[in-house]
């Protein structure tokens, strides 16, 4: 049987508001996908770390910038691609430090991409001239 | 569009307890940074974050408690967490948070615990 891909997308402007709106798309491309609503959940949170970190930290909340989702369905994976053209960083550069040593230095960051890793089975980060690529892949089926 | 996130707050025993109801994410953490800044100044110490109505939480609303809870122990104080639906459980066991803090079931457990538990001298 031919697998037939889907393809959504969402822009919205680089703004903390508009988390909530990311993430109702989200959901909804999870249910259409038939994940577990635990999985949609874990997903979901997935997603809002990413573009949280994109409004926060590469576009600095400037409202005249845009958060692209993009989600690309088929029968055996959900893939979802968060990019901007804010300034780009490798979160796969970025050492992850224990709890401990965090609130020791009371900071409230750095565990976003901790959680991303967690809740899917594949992230990728990619920097293409101006735009930078996260893209996370959750697999349907068992291989 | 926006989820819903209110703070109710009352006191217990000379405890402070917020209740928080919604979605706590990048959005709205400042809000709760607010709060526990604003218990911290006024010199209340013992906290307990009730999360019974909290539906749904993001690093950004954890990132709170991290910022916090180190100087409101060396103040001999403390910040104890209730209430968690498991889906938020989830996310605070996955990053370590139930070996840095008391997690307990409900307000009361988490007044027993400071109850056994006398300020810390410093």
């Amino acid at each position: 049987m031919v697998s037939l891909e889907r393809t959504f997308s969402l822009h919205v402007p680089a703004s903390t508001e508009n988390l909530a709106m990311i993430r109702e798309f989200v959901t909804s491309i999870g249910e259409q996908a038939g994940l577990a609503s635990s999985e949609i959940a874990k997903l979901v949170l997935a997603v809002d770390e990413a573009c949280a970190n994109v409004i926060e930290h590469a576009y600095g909340s400037d409202m005249t910038k845009e958060v692209s989702v993009r989600a690309t369905l088929d029968d055996a994976i959900l893939e979802i691609t968060v990019t901007d053209t804010g300034i780009g960083f490798d979160p796969g550069s970025v050492e992850q430090k224990g709890l401990d040593k965090l609130i020791r230095a009371r900071k409230s960051g750095g565990l976003g991409m901790g959680l991303i890793r967690s809740f899917v089975d594949e992230v990728h980060y990619q920097i293409s001239g101006e735009k930078n690529e996260l893209r996370m892949v959750k697999r349907l089926k068992k291989v | 569009m926006a989820n819903p996130f209110s703070i109710l707050r009352s006191t217990q025993d000379g405890i402070s307890i917020l209740a928080l109801d919604g979605y706590l994410d990048a959005h709205t953490a400042p809000q709760f940074e607010k709060a526990v800044q604003e218990e911290f100044e006024a010199g209340r110490i013992r906290l307990i974050v009730d999360c019974a109505k909290l539906t749904y939480i993001s690093s950004a609303g954890l990132g709170v408690f991290m910022i916090f809870v180190e100087e409101i122990r060396e103040a001999g104080g403390d910040i104890k967490i209730c209430g968690l639906a498991p889906k938020v459980y989830q996310v605070f066991e996955i990053l370590g948070f139930p070996s840095l803090f008391d997690i307990v079931e409900d307000v009361p457990a988490a007044v027993a615990k400071y109850a056994e538990t006398p300020v810390r001298e410093n």
